[in-house]
């Protein structure tokens, strides 16, 4: 523990602690968010296990049978297997598509938003510590990069790097980190008022160590909270890009490219190959957006 | 004034140039147009040609420059696959995407706006709670799926709407819109509700928190101790007040579903700028993706000059000089 933090971190440890129970008290008490919160579980455990529960492996083209392309939800198939959800023009089980194609929309939600958090917080740090033409500098590209819509600047960097899972998640980082950054300079510039961190300046501990050990973990509380909503945007950023047909590779398809893929086939009535996987990617999007909305009131948080 | 408009114009300037070079590097990357546009049959000699024609031969910086200089003339190239000025194409494609857009706001506004009344009059009821409930599906259905959904269920299903297109245009001062034509109209309106949908929940929630705050004030308890009538106080006092967040948020929203219509297009076949971008990202017809980039900031950046400038002459805490907060 550094000298400077013991005398308040007694306080503050049993103020956080009294926050956290009573936002988890909140969590429980509300029947909306406590659904969303069993529900996100639910689709996390079904994306972690989709290679043990999934009726069949989507990606091995072996184990499909193009004669049962395009079933209604419920048939059977001529290997005795019943399609719950139908299948696609491959002969695909959706159901098993969805599984894996969950598995695709969170690694790549959770992957850039963990990537965009790395690169704002670090922005933000940086322009709240050493202020004039760093912070004017950081601010500025902060500033453009929120007042022009994410979508547009993905779509452009992805049509001239090509698709994939890696490309995509790059672009997601590139158009989240600004907020991030924006939040954490906030943050960072009102814990750097306080009495601590110009005590550990006048020990003559090294800025690097003051930011890091000091500025950081009193000031990411926020920019954590609202990072959950963020996963969210991630999520339908992606599923959009794909629909375009700039995101994941058809190879891996996420839920968003298996809605792409029914959509040829929706006006002749199979609505299944694109309706299900959209539901799939609506309760995950709507389970992270109760979540994270929860988590901002309580902790209150505006951003 | 004058030095603080200046400044504010040359930071501008510097932006559009910045974004000109990230955009004109980052689409050069975009596969090979030679490939594209040059058919394997023709002779060396004639390729040679075109590809000079093209100016796909020059160092990419000699590119970069003369695309520079010609745009300040207005000038940003010519479709490699329409043979037609890009600006052109785009602007030939801008009164369909700003009419689809302009609805969707009316809708957004129309419908949101009492709603949102109706929620932050009474926070705690049924009705309101439901509202706000609608609202968090309407931020998360996905555009495209959302789109799709709608032509489902009135397309597919009740085969009451078309599902593609503009339908039958009229033309007012040489502009054709869909919006005076029934057929049009029935052709706008999946689109238009898909993308009014997000915008009527951030309104409603907008109005929502306006009206809460709105009601706790002084003046409406003095209007109601007064023994003004409850309708007059919403309508006068209250609405009055919540209208000019609202309002300014509209207008920033403007730029973004101009930019959003892109999915919306796509879905339905709306032939606007949104669905040629996209076609042009397709077939790698580079300078209609530049050309469109560039207008698009070229928008953002005018809408946020004047909006500074504005806020600086109605607002005499901004601080006219030195750093913009």
């Amino acid at each position: 523990m550094n000298p400077s933090r013991t005398a308040t971190s007694a306080v503050a440890a049993d103020a956080d602690t009294a926050l956290r129970q009573k936002v988890l008290r909140r969590i429980r008490s509300r029947p909306t968010t406590r659904g969303a919160v069993i529900l996100l579980g639910i689709l996390l455990l079904l994306a972690l296990l989709a290679p043990f529960i999934a009726p069949q492996n989507p990606h091995d083209l072996a184990s499909l049978s193009v004669m049962d392309n395009r079933l209604e939800p419920g048939s059977q198939g001529m290997t005795g297997i019943t399609y719950w959800l139908g299948t696609d023009a491959q002969g695909r089980d959706m159901l098993s598509a969805i599984l894996y194609g969950l598995r695709t929309s969170l690694l790549v939600g959770l992957t850039s938003t963990a990537g965009a958090l790395a690169v704002g917080i670090l922005a933000g740090l940086t322009a709240a510590q050493f202020g004039g033409a760093v912070d004017a500098v950081i601010m500025r590209i902060v500033d453009f990069m929120l007042g022009f819509p994410s979508i547009l600047i993905a779509l452009v960097l992805l049509a001239s790097i090509g698709r994939g899972v890696d490309k995509v998640i790059v672009a997601i980082i590139l158009v989240q980190w600004a907020q991030y950054a924006r939040l954490m300079r906030a943050a960072a510039l009102v814990e750097r008022r306080k009495e601590y961190i110009e005590a550990a300046v006048n020990f003559g501990l090294p800025t690097r160590h003051i930011m890091l050990a000091h500025l950081l973990p009193n000031s990411i509380g926020s920019v954590l909270v609202v990072s959950t909503i963020s996963i969210a945007g991630a999520i339908t950023l992606e599923a959009t890009l794909s629909f375009l047909g700039v995101g994941v590779p058809v190879t891996q398809p996420s839920l968003g490219l298996l809605i792409a893929n029914g959509f040829e086939f929706l006006l002749s009535g199979e609505y299944w190959i694109a309706a299900f996987p959209g539901i799939a990617l609506v309760l995950l999007i709507m389970s992270l957006n109760l979540v994270g909305e929860r988590l901002r009131r309580s902790f209150n948080v505006r951003g | 004034m004058t030095a603080y408009i200046l400044q504010r114009l040359i930071q501008s300037i510097l932006v559009l140039l910045a974004v000109s070079v990230v955009v004109f590097l980052a689409v050069y990357g975009i596969g090979d147009p030679i490939e594209l546009l040059v058919p394997p049959q023709v002779s060396a000699a004639e390729r040679t040609a075109m590809i000079q024609r093209l100016g796909l031969d020059l160092p990419v910086w000699q590119q970069y420059l003369s695309f520079l200089g010609n745009a300040l003339k207005g000038d940003l190239g010519h479709s490699f696959v329409h043979g037609v000025p890009a600006v052109d194409l785009i602007l030939a494609r801008l009164p369909a995407t700003f009419e689809l857009v302009l609805l969707a706001m009316g809708l957004a506004a129309v419908i949101g706006i009492p709603l949102g009344l109706l929620a932050g009059l009474n926070p705690e009821s049924r009705p309101s709670r439901a509202i706000m409930a609608g609202t968090i599906l309407g931020f998360s259905l996905p555009s495209f799926w959302k789109g799709m959904m709608l032509i489902l269920l009135f397309s597919v299903f009740l085969g009451w709407l078309p599902t593609a297109g503009r339908g039958e245009t009229v033309s007012v001062f040489g502009i054709p819109t869909s919006l005076l034509t029934l057929d049009g109209l029935k052709h706008l309106a999946l689109p238009a509700l898909n993308l009014a949908i997000p915008n009527m929940a951030l309104m409603i929630r907008l109005v929502a928190a306006g009206t809460t705050e709105a009601i706790s004030q002084d003046y409406v308890k003095y209007a109601r101790a007064k023994g003004v009538r409850r309708k007059r106080i919403v309508g006068r006092h209250v609405l009055r007040n919540i209208l000019i967040p609202v309002v300014t948020v509209a207008g920033m929203e403007f730029g973004s579903l101009v930019a959003f219509s892109t999915i919306t297009e796509t879905v339905f076949a709306w032939p606007g700028m949104g669905k040629l971008l996209i076609d042009s990202v397709y077939q790698l017809d580079r300078p209609v993706v530049v050309a469109y980039v560039m207008l698009a900031t070229l928008l953002f950046v005018a809408v946020n000059f004047l909006v500074d400038i504005l806020y600086a002459a109605l607002d005499p805490r901004v601080k006219l000089t030195g750093e913009m907060a």
